[in-house]
């Protein structure tokens, strides 16, 4: 086992749910739907005309002149980092800047940016385009963004694996960590990606739910993972930022502890570049390695926030890679997808998963998955519909999350 | 023909949208940077609104002679001319 104890000390989020963690795992618990009929103008031309807008507009929280400077994907990683670093405490506590690390990450980067600018660039002219493009558009604005803010200056990173990047942050996280580079890491993912040529690009390539969409249809019906009618995920909006800390370094300081990350696993499919192995053989090495790295018994992995996105394929490989791993024991786990209420956050999605993951450890309770109405007979999977009480005792939980480009990321978390 | 004072409030209203500086502040014998805090990449934002708000051109090396509120307010006019 890993010599150096990593703990969580600190959760933000703003989601489709709920503008904090309170909410939105209100939110969740009670099985409420994140997903709206979108009301932007130029949604008419598009065939899928629903999504997860975030719950609290981020120009509610943010000073004006600072939220102008950033990609709306930069404005979520900072409203959920000052919840995130509140929540664990960190304000004055002398913490060094230089031991203090971020990682949030962002499947797509600034994209509502990158062609805003290009139409501008189109219609006015190349004077018109803003000088702040370029650092409002990269991959790595909103890590950048948080460690100007809190005076980050160990490691920045903006791991990039399309929708497991907010996982994998979490996972370079850890390594931060054990390694000694830091003693805190605020961790997490954002995507801000609700605009038409993303939409558009998901939309052919068959990913989304073309469900729903029409005049008088059931958007928050829409999003069911495992469900036999399922047809495509639901993109959602959103950030989360998780506080990931040496428990040495809470310890010293009395922090309050949610949970512990036991370890995590990363691995690739190298089978295409957006299917998933059919087996699901990349992901169940990814969830082995996870437990492995934190000496995790099978017997005691009671709860996974799964990967699930409401595609016809994905589910059901997710839930051969839990009995590849868990074998017997998969039967006692509990297994949900809180997409069915977000929608699918892409870069954000494994981040906002693994507040949800920590926050079942610490009540002991799982959200239920909703929208579960037939379940598909070649999935196998204790699923709760409504809330589910997780047992007392040493529990541990996965969050999984995989991308394309065939990543696999596993998190196991325990309880504390 | 835009007065000065219209050209003043305009502009403030430019300065407080992409700066935050409250518009009242922005008066002629205001320096941009030191008084008003308004940075390099904010003051190229300031330049390409107001050439479109008062249909002028401000040529880049001419940006850095605008020191003053009243250094552009000056420009703007002549270039109205």
């Amino acid at each position: 086992m890993p010599s150096t104890r990593v703990v969580v000390t600190g959760l933000g989020t703003t989601s489709p749910v709920g503008g904090d963690v309170a909410s939105t795992w209100q939110a969740m618990l009670a099985g409420t739907s994140g997903i709206r009929h979108l009301t932007d103008e130029w949604v008419d031309q598009l065939p899928v005309r629903i999504g997860g807008r975030v719950a609290v507009e981020p120009s509610e929280v943010l000073e004006r002149v600072k939220a102008r400077r950033l990609d709306r994907s930069s404005q979520f990683a900072m409203v959920a980092a000052a919840q995130a670093w509140a929540d664990a405490g960190l304000e004055g506590s002398g913490l060094e800047p230089e031991r203090l690390a971020v990682a949030v990450a962002s499947g797509i980067g600034g994209v509502t940016t990158l062609l805003q600018n290009y139409d501008t660039l189109l219609e006015k002219g190349a004077r018109r385009v803003s000088p702040l493009a370029v650092p409002m558009l990269m991959p790595n604005a909103p890590a950048a963004n948080v460690s100007l803010t809190y005076g980050a200056r160990a490691a920045v990173h903006a791991p990039t694996s399309a929708c497991a990047s907010g996982n994998e942050a979490i996972a370079m996280a850890i390594d931060m960590i054990r390694l000694g580079r830091a003693d805190v890491v605020l961790a997490g993912g954002t995507e801000a990606a609700i605009h038409p040529l993303p939409m558009a690009a998901f939309a052919n390539m068959m990913a989304l739910s073309k469900t729903g969409s029409e005049e008088g249809g059931d958007p928050t019906r829409v999003s069911r993972p495992w469900d036999t009618a399922r047809d495509g995920f639901v993109l959602g909006e959103g950030g989360a930022v998780l506080v990931l800390e040496s428990e040495e370094h809470a310890r010293a300081r009395g922090a309050t502890v949610y949970a512990e990350v036991r370890g995590a696993g990363i691995s690739n499919d190298a089978h295409d570049i957006a299917q998933p192995d059919p087996e699901g053989r990349g992901g169940t090495r990814a969830i082995q390695m996870a437990l492995r790295e934190g000496d995790v018994d099978p017997a005691t992995v009671v709860h996974v926030n799964a990967h699930a996105t409401s595609t016809p394929k994905g589910d059901i490989a997710e839930g051969l890679m839990l009995h590849a791993v868990l074998g017997e024991h998969a039967d006692r786990c509990v297994v949900t997808s809180t997409k069915s209420m977000t929608g699918h956050l892409l870069g954000g999605a494994g981040a906002l998963e693994a507040v949800a993951t920590v926050m079942a450890l610490h009540d002991r309770v799982s959200p239920p998955t909703i929208n579960l109405d037939e379940k598909d007979p070649e999935v196998d999977l204790d699923i709760p519909t409504s809330r589910r009480d997780l047992p007392e005792g040493d529990i541990v939980a996965l969050n999984n999350s995989f991308g394309f480009g065939g990543a696999n990321v596993a998190v196991a978390f325990g309880s504390v | 023909m835009a007065t000065t004072e219209e050209i003043r409030a305009d502009l403030a209203d430019i300065v407080n949208e992409v700066a935050g500086v409250d518009a009242d502040d922005v008066q002629l014998d205001k320096s941009f940077v030191d008084d008003l805090d308004v940075d390099s990449l904010s003051m190229v934002e300031v330049v390409v609104a107001a050439e479109e708000k008062f249909g002028v051109t401000i040529p880049d090396d001419e940006v850095k002679n605008l020191k003053t509120v009243g250094d552009a307010v000056a420009y703007i006019e002549r270039a109205q001319g």
